[in-house]
């Protein structure tokens, strides 16, 4: 089926301990575009190849971490059938009037079983890719791509309890796919789901943790995996705190590094994975093979891909 | 100025590099005393008690430091740097389960 349900996920909120470190390594060195917004404290930005107004949101605090998240959905009629569906399956739905957020259409937001706040909206001001419609070409003009030259968000990892229900709500209510997981080879039980409502091989994943609202990452597409080296020399150039990588992901097949922002909350670049099409069957990996399903190189998991997290 | 980090439990030693944390200083020098997470003082897996010395603090998530804390000498070892000769032990909180590869769901 051609995707018109959800989209893709359009906007990613987090909170940052110190906003000048915050924008040196959201700006100058992953590359993204800060958008003004005016008379708020929050700090706006987006990728050069997304064509709506922001994905990134930032807002100074006293402790890291995520805000909430957003999916974009395909219209109006959709952000209906789906609130609708939400409200069915159980959970609050607060509704957001048009204007909530800067340059946005109306919102729903509702809390996933694991304790993060997802909003649904249909709009957001579409101020283009800089790039015409009509004879596009291929090239933004010098300095639009830089940095890390990521081109857009790719996908969230989330952390809490109460996995099994968040994949669920996100299979039956949201109709996503899902993908692949990873369990416990002894109990069966779903460490890691990886959920798809694109043709990309996860749109976002959970992992399995004791604390609610736990945020592990947010991603940033990269075109080429050459481009993953070069945004690990800018990590190396500039110091930038490295979890682990360039590597591949056993899940998902896509190459990756995972990296620290300066308040400590996780990126990632990602780039590659097989497309996923609604009628493959879900991959499993169990923990025998934990250490491939993480990272395809070395086969070494990393305790901190289950202890760090903000 | 160098200055020295004396691990209590352990009684090892290692020097700092001036104007550097305690956790860079250590991965530094290719050690494991203290675990390491984010390196931005987010994550809280790098808390410490400091029972000796002082030391400046950068911003530290108020989710694992709280005031109190700050007051009791618990830091992250990531946003600690030396302004004296420091004594510390590795403080493994509610929110920091040790390193394990797989994680549990509790009913
Ligand atoms: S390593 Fe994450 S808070 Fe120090
Ligand atoms: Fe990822």
């Amino acid at each position: 089926m051609a995707i018109r349900g959800v989209l893709r996920i359009g906007e990613v909120a987090l909170r940052v301990l110190d906003m000048a470190a915050a924008r040196r390594h959201y700006a100058d060195y992953i590359g993204l575009i800060e958008v003004p917004v005016a008379d708020t404290a929050q700090v706006y930005f987006k990728a050069w190849d997304e064509h709506d107004h922001h994905s990134l949101v930032l807002r100074e605090a006293a402790s890291p971490g995520l805000d909430y998240f957003a999916f974009k959905v395909f219209d109006d009629a959709t952000l209906n059938q789906l609130t609708q569906r939400v409200e069915e399956a159980g959970l609050t739905v607060e509704h957001l009037p048009a204007g909530t957020y800067p340059h946005s259409g109306r919102r729903v937001q509702f809390e996933l079983p694991g304790g993060h706040l997802m909003q649904l909206y249909a709009e957001k001001e579409r101020t283009g890719n800089t790039l015409p419609t009509r004879n596009p070409g291929v090239l933004p003009d010098e300095g639009v791509v830089r940095g890390m030259r990521v081109s857009r968000l790719d996908h969230v990892l989330l952390a809490g309890p109460r996995l099994a229900e968040s994949t669920q709500f996100f299979t039956e209510v949201l109709d996503f796919d899902l993908g692949e997981e990873l369990i416990d080879n002894d109990s069966g039980m779903q460490l890691a789901t990886f959920l798809c409502c694109s043709n990309k091989p996860h749109d976002i994943a959970f992992v399995l943790r004791n604390e609610p609202g736990g945020f592990h990452h947010v991603s940033f597409h990269l075109d080429s995996v050459a481009d993953v080296y070069h945004a690990g020399d800018i990590m190396g150039k500039h110091n930038i705190s490295v979890e682990v990588g360039p590597t591949r992901h056993g899940i998902t097949r896509g190459a990756t590094i995972y990296f620290y922002d300066p308040s400590g909350n996780r990126n990632e670049v990602f780039s590659g994975g097989y497309i996923h099409y609604p009628d493959l069957l879900p991959l499993t990996w169990d923990t025998t093979q934990l250490g491939h399903a993480a990272f395809a190189i070395d086969n070494q998991p990393r305790p901190s891909f289950f202890n760090v997290v903000t | 100025m160098r200055f020295e980090v004396l691990m209590a439990d352990t009684a090892e030693r290692f020097l700092c590099e001036p104007h550097q944390s305690v956790l860079d200083s250590m991965e530094r020098l290719n050690r494991q005393d203290i675990p390491v997470g984010c390196r931005g003082g987010g994550c809280g897996v790098c808390k410490v008690q400091i029972t000796h010395g002082e030391y400046l603090r950068r911003r530290m998530s108020r989710a694992h430091i709280s005031a109190a804390d700050e007051v009791a000498g618990i830091g992250l070892a990531c946003c600690v740097i030396p302004l004296t000769n420091l004594t510390l032990s590795v403080v493994v909180g509610p929110n920091v389960p040790p390193p394990q590869l797989g994680a549990r769901e509790h009913s």
